[in-house]
């Protein structure tokens, strides 16, 4: 009976790439998994992402890019959101990565990495520890 | 903390709006000090207004042509959006957004989504509360956006000066179920969705149920068509708000509402703020389980 925090996150897909299937499936396991997901759609700039989470004042914001360009784009959301004066929301990215942009990405300031192999509970839980992390942070 | 905050509710800054509707929603103790630095002259003259109906019908689409419209007349817009929550896992997708992403990077408009969180009091009290630091930070009209089923729901365009149902072609039976209720509270119905088969034959169909309707007001319903998806009819459609807006301010519908509204809040905040202290009490074990529920739950009170 104790109340759960509920946290609220973005799923959102920068770039042209029009398939969003990996977002939907992402979106849909972490509402199951009891978030609230504000889905923004395809083909979003990074700067049109980080206002909207600005917005939606979520603790945590999930890109996916299958289109090979993350190594742009991922970073892109991340500068954006500074520029809103919100780098501290954690960004995390998942989609077709090669194990060796990985850590290009981490040091980019991306939070966690995701790749087609990753068990999804993995990914619940990597959004659900970086939300808390952000909601300490914030009180 | 807490200033920076208050500081950005006053400079209008996107992350102070937005952090200030999410402590108010979460029932902060930093809530009060929130809403009491609010304008209250702008909360007083605010129009908002709802749009409910099925899903699918283009209340979402409608929403983003109708802010383009008040945009270009100069207004700052506000949004909530309200989706259900997933009655089993708590959780919930919010899209509507999506439709209205063409505005993302414009700062004059603010959108807010918002679930149901299956809250039994605090829907009203959270989105009440997030209309009036929307329009304390600027924002007039303030829309709300909510699928019209489920009791929640229709509390929530409680909140509305003016609520518009939309309906479109062609999304099945369960619009029979929801002419009925959502048709008292309409102030506008809107056939949405013009283009598609069987437009003319709902927009009469609703038509002739407005006019039927007892009490009221109920033949100034008058019955709009639009095609969102095109931004066709809109221009119309906000001439009839502003009729009704007026109407509704000359006649005191308007105060009359927001009393109502007012109250409303209340009851939800109060339920809201009791709620805790009782889940504590029951967890404590305080209950000895003797005799049915409800004798458990005349003793819980007599308590408080
Ligand atoms: N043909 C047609 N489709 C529309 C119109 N307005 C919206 N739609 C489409 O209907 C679907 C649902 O729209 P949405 O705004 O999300 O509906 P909501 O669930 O009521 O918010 C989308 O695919 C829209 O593109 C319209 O006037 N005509
Ligand atoms: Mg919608």
């Amino acid at each position: 009976m104790p109340e759960q925090k509920t946290y609220r996150v973005l799923i959102g897909k920068p770039g042209l790439d029009g398939h969003d299937r990996g977002a939907k499936f992402l979106a849909r396991a972490l509402r199951d998994a009891g978030f609230e997901v504000v889905y923004t759609g395809i083909r979003r700039t990074p700067e049109e992402i980080a206002a909207a989470a600005v917005q939606e004042d979520v603790s945590a914001v999930g890109l996916s890019s299958l289109s090979g360009a993350h190594l742009r784009l991922f970073p892109a959301v991340v500068e954006a959101l500074k520029n809103s004066g919100a780098g501290d929301i954690p960004v995390l990215g998942g989609g077709v990565i090669p194990d060796e942009d990985i850590g290009l990405l981490k040091d980019a300031g991306i939070n966690e990495v995701f790749t087609p192999g990753t068990p999804v509970e993995q990914i619940i839980a990597a959004f659900r520890s970086a939300c808390e992390t952000q909601e300490a942070r914030r009180t | 903390m807490s200033e920076q905050i208050l500081k950005g509710l006053r400079d209008r800054d996107p992350r102070g709006i937005a952090r200030a509707i999410s402590l108010v929603e979460e029932n902060d103790p930093l809530a009060d000090e929130i809403l009491a630095s609010l304008d209250d002259s702008l909360v007083d003259q605010a129009m908002v207004l709802g749009i409910t109906g099925p899903p699918g019908a283009g209340k979402s689409t409608l929403t983003d042509r109708i802010i383009s419209k008040y945009r270009s007349q100069g207004k700052r817009v506000g949004v909530i959006a309200v989706d259900p929550s997933s009655p089993l896992s708590g959780g919930a997708i919010l899209g509507d957004r999506i439709r209205m992403m063409g505005h993302a990077l414009d700062q004059d408009v603010v959108v807010r989504s918002m679930a149901t969180r299956g809250r039994l009091g605090g829907l009203c009290a959270a989105a009440g509360a997030a209309v009036r630091i929307l329009a304390g930070s600027g924002c007039s009209p303030i829309i709300i956006e909510t699928v019209g089923v489920g009791q929640s729901e229709m509390d929530i365009i409680r909140l509305a000066d003016i609520t518009a149902l939309v309906l479109a072609p062609g999304l099945g039976d369960d619009i029979q179920a929801m002419k009925a209720g959502l048709l008292e509270v309409a102030d506008l119905l809107i056939v949405n969705k013009a283009d598609c088969a069987g437009a003319e034959t709902l927009a009469m169909d609703m038509e002739s149920i407005a006019r039927e309707g007892s009490g009221k007001e109920k033949d100034s319903a008058k019955v709009c068509m639009t095609v969102a998806s095109e931004g066709k009819g809109i221009d119309d459609l906000l001439a009839a708000i502003e009729t009704v807006d007026a109407s509704h301010r000359e006649s005191g519908e308007r105060k009359a509402r927001r009393e109502k509204a007012y109250d409303l809040e209340v009851l939800d905040w109060a339920i809201e703020m009791i709620k805790p202290s009782i889940i504590k009490k029951i967890e404590e074990g305080g209950l000895d389980r003797k005799g049915d529920p409800r004798m458990q739950a005349v003793k819980l009170l007599e308590k408080e």
